[in-house]
């Protein structure tokens, strides 16, 4: 009577489960939606003139040639080419195979270049500019996620990023304008960001409050004690306190040479210096010694880490405290990194899109990194936008960079898992 | 090395867990610690390692006296843990996993990899095992899972290793290989503590055995007792340990299922072209190591699935894609197989838990308001009916234990006009006493006219109550047999071995 013996017997072993491709039109659907944006730009909005690329500052040793392309002629063979993306990734999806990782890249840098392209028509665009302006507005960014990074995979969910950068920038503008000595602000900058992370730690691992709800409210807390000490004491005494020496820029000789690459990446100052080091060292750290292995554990499965004789809570502290001093370097780019005096609440959200960038980044510290820099270059894009004089209104492009950070998160994400006991306190009975 | 534990007493609030417990395991000797879910023999082991601090008592190692701060004292002191939900990551290599908490390093700080591996190699040949260093944890099935843990005890020399219900989640074959490294363990003068609540395993296995109850010793036993005798000491009174039934009345195909695929999201077909029948007044078991696809194909069955391929018919009429209300309302009725999760709402009462599916209309909802009136004087019935041991149907369901808790599931199912009963692990973590009232209402429903589906993992519920098993591996039927299978060809099965020709029924 039964019919279910059909299959040839497997191995006793391991047999894997068959699988299917769980397929999704989101790719082809959100290829298909830009690529008609284009041509609504393109049909409603056409641009006459040139666009010209310049690849080169005036200070460069090797100088590369001005790129010139016509604006309409050059917009429609991007949209030809968005077309084709769009067709070739709705190919795969009908025929149940996934959309390739370069296949979005690829589309969306066409895009990037088809905009810029109509956006800066009649005008020309410093691309070293905008690529050097991208890097240093992700400097808080990149500083904010490695601490998120860290945070998260220990097993607390850092949401006080914002106010560890404030607190960092506060700070270290004080601290520097007393003592004229910029170093001495940065390593304030940390202590102040450490303090914050001991607080949250505290909180959230000794008293099982939710980390939420204590970073959120650390968020607030630092908000309210800065702008208070602003408002009554820096303001009244600005040349005294709030006068911050900033960091030089240090070209790195020869380095800072290299067309392109030079000048975005090796004049710049001590500060994002420091970020290479700590995205080097925080990736080499969490992959590769026995810190980052003990790290990943407790914020993966406590107990099992706990059964080993590690103190998972000890080491929920100290690295939430580490976490909270990166953030607090991170904050120093607001006032001493740029040499700006520190104003209230200063960093404007950079924390949370900091945070977007962890999620974003898959709990990876390089790749949270690089979505860090993509959300520096949607801001400083809009920067850039703005003094070309591009015919967008500065309004719209003002909201760039929280658009890209959602259809980021909310797009491409998904079914990433974090952390397994992330947010999740570890009380022992 | 010689264990003892000298009057070990631990509470939690006024619930005394361990109540001055003796135990002594001489070298090289397999000493079985057997009681009941919930008799207090994982608290003890736990604060053997370190786990748990004990408000008395102590433990002595070669008749000195210990003081393990934490899992790393007992560690350090040659003891070992195999626990029962393994403590394993499951995102690292086994490599990694053995290294854990002794990591060596090279210069920079660098991770010893080439070395913990070795490690992993030189112990896997030692004992047999075949289990690949840099295999991630999550990949590999739950036997070689528990490999890895005897492989992280033995890697820090534990000449005292504590089982903490090993053979729970393995295939009967597993099981016989397990006792074989316990033997083989126990050769290199290891010394044993065995926990578990099955009998035939420790009367295979043990060289000693003590019996725990409520908390406190109440016996000493030799392996070679029945099991009677060791259930009656278990549980404090005389067991039926066989379900009386009587032989099937079959009516009609009531259930049909055919082609059925359910998916994951991350594109696995987890239950994978499965087909079967099941007619009214049969009950079908469905037998497989936890994590072969039956907790899914459940959930398919009421609707719970969102990747469904295939057909569900309950007489006659397709079911497949229908809401879980649709399918609750055409008389399905679902023991699911995590109570405390799905079937039951911790914070409510007995009597809230019982109208739980019935939340629309009469009798116990008129006009938007709940009738307090008629829902009490239901529950009351059914509080009496089912023998839930409680204090009144305003008690909440929390403080209920296991077997009372899921008597509340299956008075709530039952009381339905049900063309279907799907039980997931009916007894799962549930007292004896309880379990044999379960398995008694089972039969009963059976004997009724509904076809009833029941998934277990525990090969003595399989045979207990099955007219007919069907076995799962990797998501697929291994095959449909008859009730009265012998236990080694099901066990063969459970590891996805076609049964022979003539088997099949």
């Amino acid at each position: 009577m039964s019919t279910a013996v059909q299959h040839p017997a497997p191995a006793p072993q391991v047999v894997a489960l068959d699988t299917t491709v769980v397929t999704s039109w989101k790719a082809p659907i959100a290829f298909a939606i830009f690529t008609l944006l284009a041509i609504a730009l393109a049909v409603f909005a056409p641009q006459d003139g040139d666009t010209t690329f310049r690849l080169s500052t005036q200070s460069d040793v090797i100088q590369l040639p001005e790129i010139t392309v016509p604006t309409m002629p050059t917009l429609w063979i991007t949209i030809v080419l968005l077309a084709l993306a769009t067709a070739y990734s709705a190919m795969l999806v009908a025929s149940k195979r996934r959309v390739p990782v370069w296949l979005v890249v690829v589309f969306a840098v066409l895009f990037m270049f088809g905009f810029l392209t109509w956006a800066a028509s009649g005008a020309a665009i410093p691309v070293i500019g905008l690529l050097f302006g991208s890097l240093s507005l992700a400097v808080p960014l990149i500083y904010g996620s490695l601490a998120g990074v860290l945070g998260e995979r220990v097993g607390v969910i850092n949401i006080a990023i914002e106010g560890q950068l404030l607190a960092g920038a506060f700070t270290a503008a004080v601290v520097a304008s007393i003592t004229g000595q910029p170093i001495l602000g940065l390593i304030a900058a940390m202590v102040a960001g450490m303090l914050v992370g001991m607080v949250l730690a505290a909180f959230a691992i000794k008293y099982f409050v939710d980390q939420v709800i204590v970073g959120v409210v650390l968020n607030v807390l630092v908000v309210g004690l800065t702008s208070f000490f602003f408002s009554q004491v820096l303001a009244p005494n600005a040349a005294a306190l709030n006068t911050p020496p900033r960091f030089e820029r240090l070209p790195i000789p020869v380095l800072s040479e290299i067309p392109i690459i030079g000048p975005v990446l090796f004049r710049q100052t001590l500060v994002v210096y420091l970020m290479y080091v700590a995205v080097a060292l925080v990736y080499f750290g969490l992959f590769h010694t026995k810190w980052g292995l003990r790290l990943r554990a407790v914020g993966e499965h406590p107990q099992a880490a706990d059964t080993v004789g590690i103190k998972v809570n000890r080491t929920r502290f100290w690295n939430v405290a580490l976490a909270g001093a990166i953030a607090g370097l991170g904050g120093t780019f607001f006032t001493i990194g740029s040499g700006i005096a520190f104003n209230k609440e200063m960093t404007a959200g950079a924390g949370f899109i900091a945070l977007a960038a962890v999620i974003f980044g898959q709990w990876d510290p390089i790749k949270a990194t690089l979505a860090a820099l993509l959300f520096g270059f949607a801001s400083n894009l809009q920067n850039t936008l703005s003094v070309i004089g591009s015919p967008v209104p500065s309004e719209f492009m003002l909201m760039l960079p929280y658009v890209v950070t959602i259809f980021a998160v909310a797009g491409l994400v998904g079914k990433v898992r974090g952390p397994a006991a992330a947010g999740k306190p570890y009380i022992k009975s | 090395m010689k264990l003892e534990l000298r009057g070990i007493t631990k509470r939690f609030g006024s619930l005394v867990a361990n109540d001055h417990i003796d135990l002594t395991v001489e070298a090289g000797e397999i000493h079985c610690l057997l009681g009941e879910n919930g008799a207090g023999k994982s608290t003890l082991m736990n604060v053997l390692y370190g786990l748990y601090q004990a408000d008395e008592g102590e433990v002595l190692l070669d008749d000195q006296v210990q003081h393990f701060a934490g899992p790393g004292d007992a560690m350090a002191a040659h003891i070992g843990m195999v626990h029962q939900h393994f403590m394993l990551i499951p995102v690292f290599t086994v490599a990694e996993n053995v290294m854990l908490g002794h990591e060596e390093t090279k210069l920079g700080g660098r991770l010893d990899l080439p070395a913990a591996r070795a490690k992993v190699r030189e112990i896997s040949e030692r004992f047999g095992f075949d289990v690949d260093p840099d295999a991630l944890v999550d990949d590999l099935p739950v036997g070689v899972q528990q490999r890895v843990e005897i492989i992280k005890a033995l890697s820090r020399d534990a000449k005292v290793l504590v089982f903490d219900e090993p053979t729970a989640v393995l295939t009967p074959q597993e099981t016989d290989e397990l006792m074989g490294i316990m033997r083989q363990l126990k050769q290199t003068g290891t010394s044993i503590v065995f926990i578990t609540h099955k009998l035939r395993e420790v009367r295979e296995v043990a060289d000693r055995i003590t019996v725990i109850r409520l908390g406190k010793v109440v016996g000493e036993a030799s392996p070679t007792a029945t099991n009677a005798e060791l259930a009656s000491l278990m549980v404090g009174r005389a067991v039926e340990l066989t379900v009386h039934k009587e032989e099937p009345t079959l009516g009609d195909a009531a259930l049909q299922v055919q082609g059925l695929t359910v998916i994951d999201p991350i594109g696995q077909l987890v239950v994978n072209d499965v087909s079967f029948e099941v007619r009214r007044g049969e009950i079908l078991a469905i037998a497989g190591v936890q994590g072969n696809g039956q907790t899914e194909l459940t959930e398919a069955l009421l609707g719970l699935q969102p990747r469904v391929q295939g057909s569900i018919r309950i007489d006659g009429i397709e079911l497949g894609s229908s809401s879980v209300k649709r399918i609750l309302d055409a008389g399905v009725g679902f023991v699911p197989e995590d109570r405390t999760e799905d079937g039951l709402v911790g914070e409510f009462t007995i009597a809230e838990n019982l109208m739980l599916d019935r939340s629309d209309g009469a009798p116990f909802v008129r006009g938007g308001s709940i009738q307090r009136g008629a829902l009490a004087d239901f529950a009351r019935d059914k509080v009496k009916e089912f023998d839930v041991r409680t204090q009144g149907i305003d008690s909440k369901v929390r403080q209920l234990s296991g077997g009372n808790q899921q008597k509340v599931v299956l008075a709530r199912e039952l009381s339905r006009d049900l063309r279907l009963l799907v039980a997931a692990q009916p007894t799962r973590g549930v007292d004896v006493g309880s379990i044999e009232f379960i398995h008694k209402r089972i039969v009963e429903t059976r004997d009724s006219g509904v076809p009833v589906v029941v998934v277990s993992t525990e090969l003595d519920e399989v045979v207990a109550l099955a007219d007919r098993i069907m076995v799962m591996y990797r998501g697929r039927i291994v095959g449909i047999v008859p009730g009265d299978t012998p236990r080694d060809v099901l066990g063969l099965m459970m590891a996805g071995e076609h049964p022979a020709e003539g088997a099949a029924a």
